[in-house]
């Protein structure tokens, strides 16, 4: 995925109107891109195109659903470790070696280790980040997610 | 609600994207041999279940230029953090809020929030931001800015029930 801005003429302005309308979500019917086309006065083709181009060229990365991975089945955790400095190139190979972590983040913090364990059963979570704590000899903090609050985060474009 | 193995190659189907065509659900039904209406319909079921959030762009915030982001932290009392968790949720520049247990003495903050911003700054600034909306519910707070991705995968959907 691009991390890094794109030109400010990479988009127009009707590029960026679809990317604020478009992040709302979609009615799911046979055509559903018409639909979008008929608010913004476009051609269904062309708000297809739009988006496709978009993907293309990084500005999104994708159209289509966005899944609640929790109600799909299995458990997730964020876990946090101090590694030594001098340790850290070993503790995460061990830890990335593990096919549950989804993502590993180093941070600046005494907590220099944040990853995301994602496993089929929730006593998997448990049973992964013991087994981490053994190969390493560092202890593993575990913060399940007890509630989520999010509804407004939208990118202005 | 539970989710058949239909349902199930739905998601795994379009999970990478629908495909950008006028019929997109007609196309995903040929892919797996359903009516497009099927597609739909399970579609509709599965977003009124929360199962699926919302069929959306997902726009690429670090070319849009919000290239900067920390996971801020919060002690609030816990009385108080489910309001105060939904308000955090609310604002335009966090993308994930989640309440999670403390581990003291070593970590006292139970509201986890993530900030976006086009620079370490403006990061700071949203952060003040929600302090100053927090008050005195706020205990104590910090913020961890990521230093390096050590690791990512992206969670895919499994293909089969287990």
């Amino acid at each position: 995925m691009r991390r890094t801005a794109l030109a400010p003429d990479a988009l127009d302005a009707t590029d960026r109107k679809l990317i604020n309308r478009l992040q709302d979500g979609i009615t799911l019917t046979a055509h559903p891109f018409a639909a979008v086309a008929q608010e913004f006065d476009l051609a269904e083709a062309d708000v297809i195109d739009r988006i496709a181009r978009m993907r293309d060229i990084g500005a999104a990365t994708r159209f289509g659903p966005f899944i609640d991975a929790a109600a799909m089945g299995g458990a997730f955790c964020l876990c946090a470790m101090h590694v030594p400095e001098d340790d850290f190139e070993r503790v995460m190979t061990l830890v990335n070696d593990h096919p549950e972590v989804a993502h590993n983040y180093e941070r600046v913090h005494h907590l220099n280790m944040w990853f995301v364990l994602a496993t089929d059963t929730p006593e998997g979570i448990d049973e992964t980040a013991d087994r981490i704590e053994a190969e390493t000899g560092l202890t593993v903090m575990r913060f399940p997610k007890l509630k989520e609050f999010f509804i407004g985060f939208r990118v202005t474009a | 609600m539970t989710i058949d193995t239909t349902d199930r190659a739905i998601l795994s189907a379009t999970q990478g994207g629908l495909p950008l065509v006028a019929q997109p659900f007609a196309e995903v039904g040929r892919w797996l041999g359903l009516d497009e209406a099927d597609v739909i319909a399970r579609m509709d079921r599965m977003q009124a279940a929360g199962v699926i959030r919302r069929v959306a762009l997902a726009p690429n915030h670090y070319a849009l230029g919000m290239v900067a982001n920390g996971m801020t932290v919060w002690d609030v009392e816990d009385s108080a953090a489910d309001v105060l968790g939904e308000r955090i949720g609310a604002l335009p520049f966090v993308s994930h809020c989640y309440l999670r247990p403390r581990a003291l003495p070593d970590w006292p903050f139970n509201l986890f929030a993530m900030v976006h911003g086009s620079s370490r700054d403006e990061v700071e600034a949203h952060r003040e931001e929600i302090a100053h909306m927090l008050g005195a519910d706020c205990r104590a707070c910090d913020v961890l800015y990521s230093a390096r991705i050590l690791k990512k995968t992206g969670m895919r959907l499994r293909k089969e029930a287990h």
